[in-house]
C-alpha cells in the first residue's frame, strides 16, 4: 500500500482529533507505519482544529499532509479551505448537516453525509465524527469494520465502556448513509 | 587535662576567609555543634549560597553543593524530595535569600520543604563590597544608597520571618542574633529546633540569625555589636513567629 | 516487540522512567505539557518523585540538587523557558554532574510562538549558559528516537559527568507515532567517588562546586573537562546517511526537518536528481568526519532548517568550506514543505 494521507478538520469538541487517533490505532492494529499530527495551539475548544494522519508500510516522512488523499471535512471554514487542496482522485467527506459544498471540482469524489442529523435523531450525540468514519472505512476499504471495531474497544477508556456500543452503531449508521 | 571546649567534629579544621569581627563563624559553630550533638553530620546535606557564605563547603563537614545564586531553597528541595531520610540545610544570606531568590524562598516553605534555612541579615551585600540588601534598614549607608536607604526610592526592608510565618507550609520560624552570650544561646537552641523539626517532619523551618558586618558598615566589631542592638533589633524584633510542633502548640 | 501508539512527548517522559530517572522537575510550557503531565501520572507510582517547580529556574536547580546526589534526574520545557534554565545548566555543567534536560522548541525570539522551531540549535550547540561548556545534544527524529535517545542521554551523561539535551521541537512533541521501549537495563553507573549524599562517617564529606577563584585551578577544572569532551568527539558522534553514495547534492538537516527533506529527496531521486541526506543525529559533537563521507560525491550542501540558518556554520566548518553550502529554511513555526524543498534542490542545482 502506498502511503494514505488523511486530513481531518472541524471545530475544537468536534472530535476532530478523536477520529484521527481512532485512524492511527487502525493503522498500528493492522502493523502499519503512521504519523498522526494535531494542530495545536490556545483554540481547545470553539476554534478550530485540524489534524494529519499518514498511514503507509514504508516509514513516514514528513508527517504533515498538505494535500490529502482522503479529507474529513466537519465544518464550513475547513472544508472551503481544504477542499482544493485535495490529490486529484481524493475523496472528501463532509458533513452535509453543516457544510454547504459549492465545490465543482471534478477530479475527486465527494461524499455528503448528514452525519450531525444522523446522530442526533438516533441519539448519538457527538457521534458525528465516527459516522463519517464509517463511510470513510466503507469508501475507501483502508481498514476493515473488525480492525475498526477492535480499535475502538481499545481506545474508549474503560470507565465509558458503554460508548463502545455506541460507536459501533455510529460506524454502522455512516456505512449504510 | 580536662578538654572544656573544642573545635565541633562537623566545623573543618580550616582557615575561614571571613572578616575580623564577622559573626559567621559564630553561627557555623553553631550548626556544627548541633550536628555533632544529634550525630547526624554523615546524614546531612548542607547547600551553601553566593554570598559571604559561598565557601561554607569547606567549613562544614558534612557533604555539601554549592547553589547560584539565590537557588539554594530548589537545590535543597532536589536533595530532599531524592534523599528524604537525610538532613538537607541551607545557609543563605539576605540578598540571596530575600532578592534574587524571594520566588524559591517563598516557594519552598509553602511546599512545606522539610528542611532547614539558616538565614543570615546583615542588612548588606558583604561579598560584594557593601551595597543595598533586601533587609538594609531606612536611613542606612551603603554603596548603593550613598546618602541613606531612602523608601521613596528603594523602597522598603522584607521582614522575612514575618512574612513565611503567614504560610501554611512553614512549620517554625524563628528570629534570634548573635550579639550577646545569651543570644547565641537561644540562636543555638532555635537551631536545634529547627533540625530536630526536620527529624520530625514537620515541614519547613528557618531561623533568621541576625548577624553583623563590620567591615561593610564601617564599624569596628563592638560599634558593630552595638548597631545590631540598637537598630538592627528594634526593626527585626526578635521571637517565634511560628511553631507548629507540638512544643509550640503547647 | 509490543508497539505502542504515543505522543512524542509521552514517549519521552516514558522512557526516562524505564531509564533509571528517578525525579522529574518541571513547569508548565506549551508544546511539552504533555511531558510534564505524563511524569505527574506516572512518576510517583514508579517510586520516583514528580514536582511542579514554581519556575524554570527553581526546577533546573532541583535537578542539579537531586543530581548532586547521584540520582538520575530529568527536566523538561520549550524554548523560553530553557532561556530560563541557562544559568542552571552552566552551574551543572561547572560542577561536571549528569542530567537530562528536554527542548521541545518552539518559535523565537521572545515569546515568539508555540509551533516548531530549530531556532535554538546555536543555543543548545553552541552557548547554552556562561562559560567554556559543552552539554551533549541528541536530535531525534521519530517518536522512537525519543526514546532510544532519552535512554542514551541518561547512560552518556553519567558516564561523562555532562549534561545532556534532547533537542526535540512542537512536531515531534506532539505527533503520535508507534513506539516501542526495548528492554532497557537502566545502566547505573558507580557515583559514590563524588556524589554528595551523606558521607555516614566513612568518607571524607564530597563537595558539588562550580566555584575556583584561583584562575590556575579554574583553567585546570576546564581543561580536564574539555579533555573528556575530546573524549566524546572521537565516540559519540551519530549520524543517518540516506542516498549519499553517488549524491551530487547533498542535504542536511536534523529532526523534524528531515523527515520532510527525506520526502523530498525520495521526490528529487524519482526525478532523476541524484539528491541525497545527512542527517545529525547528535548535534554536539558534531559528526564532522559522517558529513565528509556523506559530502564525499557531493558538488553542493543544501542545510535545511526551521530558522534563519544556525547548523549550517558547522556544516561549513566540518568540510572546511570546501563546496559550496546554500541554505534553504523557514521560521517562526512555519514548517518546510517537500514541494518547496524539492524546488530549492532545483534551484540550487542538484539537476545535472
Amino acid at each position: 500500500m502506498a502511503a494514505t494521507e488523511i486530513l481531518l478538520a472541524g471545530f475544537g469538541g468536534q472530535g476532530v482529533l478523536f477520529a484521527g487517533k481512532i485512524l492511527a490505532y487502525c493503522g498500528l492494529l493492522d502493523n502499519k507505519e503512521l504519523s498522526w499530527l494535531p494542530s495545536y495551539g490556545p483554540e481547545m475548544r470553539g476554534g478550530t482544529a485540524n489534524c494529519s494522519v499518514c498511514i503507509s508500510d514504508e516509514p513516514i516522512g514528513s508527517p504533515l499532509v498538505l494535500n490529502p488523499d482522503i479529507l474529513i471535512a466537519m465544518n464550513q471554514p475547513s472544508f472551503d479551505k481544504f477542499v482544493n487542496d485535495v490529490k486529484p482522485g481524493g475523496k472528501v467527506f463532509y458533513d452535509s448537516t453543516l457544510i454547504e459544498s459549492e465545490c465543482t471540482r471534478t477530479d475527486i469524489e465527494i461524499f455528503a453525509i448528514p452525519s450531525t442529523e444522523l446522530a442526533d435523531s438516533n441519539e448519538l450525540k457527538g457521534g458525528s465524527n465516527i459516522i463519517l468514519l464509517g463511510k470513510l472505512m466503507k469508501e475507501t476499504g483502508i481498514f476493515t469494520l473488525d480492525t475498526m471495531k477492535k480499535c475502538i474497544e481499545k481506545v474508549v477508556p474503560p470507565t465509558k465502556a458503554q460508548l463502545i456500543a455506541n460507536n459501533f452503531r455510529a460506524i454502522e449508521l455512516g456505512m449504510n448513509s | 587535662m580536662a578538654v572544656v571546649f573544642e573545635r565541633p567534629k562537623s566545623l573543618l579544621d580550616v582557615p575561614t576567609h571571613y572578616c575580623p569581627g564577622c559573626t559567621h563563624g559564630i553561627v557555623h559553630r553553631l550548626v556544627a555543634e548541633v550536628m555533632d550533638e544529634m550525630g547526624i553530620e554523615g546524614d546531612t546535606v548542607g547547600v551553601c549560597p553566593v554570598g559571604c557564605s559561598v565557601m561554607a563547603y569547606d567549613y562544614f563537614g558534612c557533604d555539601m553543593i554549592e547553589a547560584p545564586h539565590g537557588r539554594a531553597p530548589a537545590v535543597a528541595t532536589g536533595v530532599k524530595r531524592t534523599n528524604p531520610d537525610k538532613f538537607v540545610f541551607t545557609y543563605q544570606g539576605d540578598g540571596d535569600l530575600a532578592a534574587i531568590g524571594t520566588a524559591e524562598t517563598v516557594h519552598v516553605a509553602t511546599r512545606g520543604e522539610n528542611i532547614v534555612v539558616i538565614f543570615i541579615n546583615n542588612t548588606i551585600y558583604g561579598m560584594t563590597g557593601g551595597q543595598m540588601a533586601p533587609t538594609t534598614l531606612p536611613g542606612q549607608v551603603t554603596q548603593t544608597t550613598p546618602f541613606g536607604r531612602d523608601p521613596q526610592l528603594a523602597g522598603y526592608p522584607v521582614r522575612v520571618c514575618e512574612m513565611l510565618s503567614t504560610l501554611t507550609g512553614t512549620a517554625y520560624a524563628h528570629r534570634v542574633a548573635v550579639d550577646s552570650v545569651p543570644h547565641i544561646r537561644d540562636a543555638k537552641k532555635a537551631i536545634r529546633k529547627a533540625f530536630e523539626t526536620q527529624k520530625a517532619k514537620k515541614g519547613f523551618s528557618i531561623v533568621e540569625v541576625l548577624s553583623t558586618c563590620p567591615t561593610n558598615w564601617g564599624l569596628t566589631p563592638t560599634e558593630a555589636i552595638k548597631r545590631l542592638q540598637d537598630e538592627m533589633i528594634p526593626y527585626y524584633p526578635l521571637g517565634v513567629y511560628k511553631d507548629t510542633t507540638e512544643e509550640g502548640n503547647e | 516487540m509490543e508497539r505502542n501508539l504515543m505522543k512524542g512527548n509521552e514517549a519521552l517522559a516514558e522512557a526516562a522512567i524505564r531509564a533509571g530517572c528517578k525525579c522529574f522537575f518541571g513547569y508548565p510550557i506549551t508544546p511539552q505539557t504533555e511531558l510534564a503531565a505524563y511524569m505527574a501520572k506516572r512518576m510517583n507510582k514508579a517510586g520516583g518523585v514528580f514536582l511542579q517547580a514554581e519556575s524554570e529556574i527553581a526546577a533546573i536547580n532541583m535537578v542539579l540538587g537531586a543530581a548532586s546526589t547521584g540520582v538520575r534526574a530529568m527536566t523538561s520545557s520549550s524554548s523560553p523557558g530553557i532561556s530560563l534554565k541557562s544559568e542552571g545548566i552552566s552551574y551543572i555543567a561547572g560542577s561536571d554532574l549528569p542530567a537530562v534536560i528536554i527542548n521541545v522548541q518552539r518559535g523565537g525570539p521572545g515569546l515568539g510562538g508555540i509551533q516548531p522551531s530549530q531556532a535554538d540549535y546555536w543555543q543548545a550547540t553552541k552557548a547554552l549558559g556562561h562559560g567554556d561548556f559543552h552539554l551533549m545534544v541528541f536530535a531525534p527524529a521519530s517518536v522512537q528516537e525519543m526514546v532510544d535517545m532519552v535512554v542514551k542521554a541518561f547512560d552518556k551523561a553519567d558516564e561523562y559527568r555532562v549534561p545532556a539535551m534532547i533537542l526535540a521541537d512542537g512536531l515531534l512533541g506532539q505527533m503520535m507515532e508507534p513506539v516501542s521501549f526495548p528492554e532497557i537495563s537502566a545502566n547505573p553507573t558507580d557515583k559514590s567517588s563524588w556524589a554528595a549524599d551523606g558521607h555516614k562517617g566513612k568518607r571524607e564529606h564530597h563537595i558539588i562546586n562550580s566555584l575556583y577563584l584561583k584562575p590556575d585551578e579554574l583553567e585546570k577544572s576546564v581543561e580536564d573537562r574539555f579533555a573528556r569532551y575530546e573524549t566524546i568527539k572521537a565516540n559519540e558522534t551519530d549520524a543517518e546517511l540516506y542516498l549519499t553514495e553517488d549524491c551530487d547534492i547533498l542535504l542536511c538537516a536534523f529532526g523534524a526537518t528531515a523527515r520532510v527533506v527525506k520526502s523530498a529527496v525520495n521526490e528529487a531521486r524519482a526525478q532523476g536528481i541524484k539528491a541525497g541526506l545527512f542527517r545529525p543525529k547528535t548535534l554536539w559533537p558534531f559528526p564532522v568526519k559522517e558529513l565528509n563521507e556523506a559530502a564525499k560525491s557531493a558538488k553542493k550542501l543544501l542545510s535545511v532548517e526551521m530558522s534563519m540558518g544556525q547548523m549550517i556554520d558547522d556544516i561549513k566548518l566540518a568540510i572546511n568550506c570546501s563546496k559550496p553550502v546554500e541554505f534553504y529554511g523557514r521560521t517562526g513555526g512555519v514548517i518546510p514543505n517537500p514541494a518547496e524543498i524539492l524546488a530549492e534542490i532545483k534551484k540550487v542545482g542538484g539537476a545535472e
